[in-house]
């Protein structure tokens, strides 16, 4: 049940990143749903799970992107990993700790993502810093509403169809 | 019993030996990986229609019935005329400025009209650092590597990898491992115009020094490539100056808006080897 609610998790991630980059180009590079759906992931359910949602998530992205397969995978198992980690010795059930990790883990997904293609592509390392910032700061803001959408979702969900009840009980 | 739960480590090693392993195989040989690539690239392509169907017909819905009915739809139609026409328009004005300059001297016979395929843009790249798209037309369309993709204000970039049966992925020309031979129209000095990660998105190297390009100045295709068509626009001098070698820096601002492609043209023609190079021009399409 995990493993299928993650996986739906990533793969709906890659469609929308498609479906925006299809739609935009520039805005598209603001934001990385699958690398979200990853530290979420990772977060929720610890460091083994992120890891394999890494490597799911990063060999499909690479293996649709066009480019070498692998290096996108490498980067996000990595960060899979570290952020599974990270998650289990911290607390980190809060929103700002929680948007620091996002903000973190998507400059060192860049980075590493980077430098493994000047290692594999022998190009320049090129890190566009505030293009950086501004996705790191945009994964925040949607990882932060996808963890108040699930864990709060249902209970706002509840308590509309608790009033419901009462009211409907009170009119009859 | 081993559970793999419990050796975090070793199941990170032996995942990271694996992609070492993947990656290995294709900086030695792209072979490897061809069928995974293909696959996965020919079944998310459907998913990918799918997603733009939806997108579309939410966008539809909207616009037609919601907003200007009847209006939205001419618009539309008369749209798609114009920029049918446009890409006429530029065609013939390719072909002139060749007749002109070239075609007397080098005795060229009359070209025929480029055969082309209209396709609709349906995905982008789930990679942000990446600039290509995916349309909607495929190897069963006759579509095949290389070939060049223009829009009615330009060139847009040109197929990579093996086409989908009905969907094609396009490298765009601002993605820095892209590049076109390429020629200033007033100037006539040849060079080559690239990706870059910079706004504007596209810069001429290779230009000498000595030649007389000022902004504002028409950047075309010059056809050394072998993939993009001769006299097609790809951008205007935005900005030059002189570099510390032989050749000037420019910037390029692409006639092609990039941020809003809906529909493209696939020119059929198959792309033939790359001339050599013209004095002062570069040849290349990829880098």
């Amino acid at each position: 049940m995990k493993a299928a609610g993650v996986l739906l998790a990533i793969a709906a991630a890659l469609v929308l990143q498609t479906t925006l980059a299809g739609m935009t180009i520039e805005g598209a590079t603001l934001v990385n749903l699958v690398l979200i759906a990853v530290i979420y992931v990772a977060l929720a359910f610890g460091a083994v799970t992120g890891m394999l949602a890494g490597t799911a998530g990063g060999l499909a992205q690479d293996a649709l992107a066009g480019g070498i397969i692998g290096v996108g995978g490498m980067s996000k198992t990595l960060i899979g990993f570290i952020v599974g980690v990270l998650g289990a010795q911290f607390i980190v059930s809060q929103t700002l700790p929680r948007f620091v990790m996002f903000v973190g883990a998507t400059f060192a997904h860049e980075l590493s993502f980077q430098a493994l293609q000047t290692l594999v592509e022998a190009r320049p390392f090129v890190m566009q810093w505030s293009t950086t910032l501004t996705q790191a700061v945009v994964n925040g803001l949607v990882g932060i509403l996808a963890f108040q959408v699930v864990e709060l979702g249902p209970g706002v969900m509840q308590r509309r169809r608790a009033r419901g009840t009462s009211l409907s009980r009170r009119r009859y | 019993m081993l559970d793999i739960r419990k050796r975090t480590g070793y199941l990170l090693l032996a995942i990271m030996v694996g992609h070492v392993i993947l990656i290995s195989a294709q900086v030695q040989s792209k072979s490897g990986v061809r069928v995974l690539e293909a696959v996965a690239f020919g079944a998310f392509s459907r998913v990918q229609l799918g997603a733009s169907g939806i997108v579309d017909g939410v966008r539809n819905a909207w616009g037609s019935y919601v907003g200007l009915r009847g209006v939205r739809a001419e618009n539309e139609t008369l749209r798609a005329r114009l920029s049918e026409l446009e890409v006429r328009l530029q065609e013939q004005r390719a072909l002139a400025a060749r007749s002109v300059r070239l075609q007397e001297l080098l005795d060229l016979k009359a070209s025929t009209s480029l055969p082309t395929l209209a396709a609709e843009v349906i995905g982008g790249n789930p990679n942000p650092g990446m600039r290509t798209i995916t349309i909607d037309r495929g190897a069963a369309d006759g579509v095949r590597p290389n070939m060049a993709v223009v829009a009615p204000k330009g060139i847009v970039g040109r197929i990579i990898g093996e086409p989908a049966a009905h969907a094609s992925r396009v490298q765009l020309l601002i993605d820095r491992d892209a590049a076109a031979g390429a020629i200033v129209e007033r100037a006539r000095a040849g060079g080559m115009v690239a990706g870059s990660e910079h706004d504007p998105p596209l810069k001429m190297e290779l230009v000498s020094n000595l030649s007389d390009v000022k902004p504002g100045d028409l950047v075309v295709a010059s056809g050394v490539d072998g993939i993009y068509p001769k006299g097609y626009a790809i951008g205007h001098v935005e900005k030059t100056e002189q570099g510390g070698g032989l050749y000037l820096t420019i910037t390029v601002r692409p006639t092609v808006d990039f941020s809003s492609l809906e529909y493209v043209l696939v020119v059929l023609t198959p792309p033939r080897p790359a001339l050599p190079a013209e004095p002062g021009a570069a040849a290349g399409s990829t880098r």
